[in-house]
């Protein structure tokens, strides 16, 4: 694509060089030409070239996103296209009303082009358990993009989009970025309202920005963030300014902490080298890198899928053949309705996590399991807070190889859960992170890092992501498409 | 934790959640694997910590108590199984 990333679409408009209209149609024309290949959308926004030739007339081009098109996972709430999870439940589905980030992208002037494709209800590390059929990794089409953001971050992989928005609840945003190339930000917990994201698990769900740099992630995280009066969990006084995190590179100060175990068994070698290098260039930058210990993480990932799965069992109860979606055909009564509504239409890994989360919430285990791992949360926190205390930021992997092939995950859902291992502590304890790309394996796939802040820390993490991308050019990297035979 | 046959059939009976025979196979042998692997946390003391339910410290949130609109109701009504008078038309709850 001539113009990548939003920070050049808003240059060439300011300059007079192309408009909205001619750049929607030019994303438009790239998702003609590779989603086949790629299958990063379930919908396309049939509006968008239309709603782009109005900007050009009529828009506010003061916007943040001015004219800028963005692709939104399909688990973020619109009016005017289907919200389907990936799965076959929501067939179909049009919600009322659109969320809160997708009314703020709209107040920003940014173009919608269309929902992306994701493991169905987010419940999955690959992009593979989607209704929809699988997406491609466009670094190399034998594999995974991670999941369970993977439209989005493929979307903007393949020039499909030049920025879209995941979500993440144990790394769905952190580890497609990893896989693909790019760079994501989980925000805070509370720091973007979650009102019209279908809910997965709700002490752990929120929405963030997926891009090629972390100039974009900002630019997009300051159109979404703010408090929001219909979302309860949402903080107040929520008011990101990037401004002066993205023009300073001087890191001289900062401490950087590096959790030794975390680059143990387990690790991929090239990753842990592609690591050990970014400690390197950030030191070069002026940070000092702190070696320490963080044992809790041998804990993270059971107590994760406890307390998420209990968290979707409970709002995926909402799924009852009536109200959205898919509707069985025929039935006896009321109870054979909701058992038909389900069984057909949750996919295997919906069913397993649903099964998961209420075992664990029920009566006579919800001591052992549920009780129990909130409070080894409560213990993981405490870990994080003590580093927080001495570190201005964590430094780890996002995950512990590159990304998978294809047909590799599923038939192992343990397996799977554990490769969620560097991701799933930033949910449970609710801090901000970003990742970003950080080097190439031999297969030609990219490794990604991430950065890990206190809460609300934000803007540190962004000055540390883009000080690095100032100075290394792994963001730079582009893959080789593939058109469709 | 051992899963037995008859737990896959009561949790799929709590879920709402009717499983084939290979299915209820699978899910036994699975969540078997899987909940062993979670007892790992058993392992870990935990006396005297308080459960973390919640991480941004949230309070109970007040608001005036005025009427203000609410969505469109056909636009509500659009994805429903049956639609009768303006309502959500289900079958027939209590005998």
């Amino acid at each position: 694509m001539q113009y990548e990333t939003a920070a050049q679409l808003r240059r060439a408009y300011a300059d007079g060089q192309t408009t909205a209209a001619a750049q929607t149609e030019a994303y438009l024309a790239q998702i003609a030409k590779y989603d086949k290949v790629y299958h990063c959308y379930n919908v396309i926004n049939e509006q968008a070239a239309e709603q782009a030739v109005e900007f050009d007339k009529n828009g506010d081009k003061g916007g943040a996103l001015a004219g800028v098109p963005v692709a939104i996972k399909d688990n973020l709430a619109t009016e005017q296209m289907t919200t389907t999870c990936s799965s076959k439940i929501l067939e179909g589905f049009v919600a009322p009303y659109d969320a809160t980030v997708v009314q703020k992208l709209r107040a920003a002037g940014a173009i919608i082009l269309g929902k992306t494709n994701m493991d169905e209800f987010a419940m999955g590390s690959t992009t593979e358990t989607s209704y929809t059929g699988a997406t491609k990794n466009p670094w190399d089409t034998a594999h995974v993009p991670g999941g369970s953001s993977g439209g989005s971050a493929a979307a903007v992989a393949a020039g499909e989009a030049p920025l879209s928005l995941g979500s993440d609840t144990g790394g769905s945003i952190r580890q497609p970025c990893a896989y693909c190339g790019l760079t994501g930000i989980k925000p805070t917990y509370g720091a973007v309202s979650r009102y019209g994201l279908l809910a997965y698990g709700s002490s752990l769900d929120q929405i963030g920005p997926i891009a090629h740099d972390v100039r974009d992630c900002a630019t997009l995280l300051q159109v979404i963030a703010g408090y929001d009066e219909k979302d309860s969990t949402s903080i107040k006084d929520v008011n990101f300014d990037f401004t002066v995190a993205l023009q300073d590179s001087d890191l001289r100060g900062k401490k950087i902490g590096l959790p030794l175990n975390y680059l143990g068994e387990g690790l991929d070698a090239e990753i842990k080298a592609a690591i050990l290098a970014a400690c390197q260039q950030f030191a070069v930058l002026g940070a000092e890198i702190c070696e320490f210990e963080m044992p809790m993480i041998e804990y993270a990932v059971p107590a994760y899928y406890i307390i998420a799965c209990a968290e979707a069992s409970s709002n995926l109860s909402r799924y009852d053949g009536i109200k959205y979606g898919y509707h069985p055909e025929s039935f006896r009564d009321l109870e054979d309705l909701y058992l038909t509504a389900r069984s057909e239409g949750f996919g295997l890994e919906v069913k397993r996590r649903i099964m998961l989360g209420t075992f664990a919430l029920s009566s006579g285990y919800y001591d052992a399991y549920y009780q129990k791992a909130l409070k080894v949360r409560a213990l993981i926190k405490q870990e994080f807070d003590r580093a927080f205390a001495q570190y201005d930021a964590i430094l780890s992997p996002v995950a512990p190889t590159t990304a998978p092939a294809l047909n590799s995950s599923l038939s192992d859902p343990l397996a799977m859960y554990l490769s969620d291992i560097y991701t799933v502590s930033v949910n449970l304890v609710g801090i901000p992170a970003v990742a970003l790309p950080c080097g190439m394996a031999a297969n030609g796939l990219p490794i990604g890092m991430q950065l890990l802040g206190r809460n609300f820390a934000e803007e540190n993490l962004v000055k540390l992501a883009n000080a690095y991308q100032t100075s290394t050019d792994w963001h730079n990297k582009r893959p080789q498409l593939k058109e469709a035979e | 934790m051992e899963i037995d046959r008859k737990m896959v059939e009561y949790v799929a009976e709590l879920s709402k959640l009717r499983l084939s025979e290979p299915e209820k196979d699978l899910m036994q042998q699975d969540l078997t694997k899987v909940l062993q692997y979670m007892d790992i946390l058993n392992s870990l003391p935990t006396e005297g910590v308080e459960p973390l339910t919640h991480v941004s410290g949230v309070e109970n949130v007040f608001r005036a108590d005025v009427a203000r609109p609410s969505y469109d109701r056909e636009k509500i009504l659009q994805n429903a199984i049956a639609t009768e008078s303006g309502c959500f038309k289900v079958p027939q709850t209590v005998e």
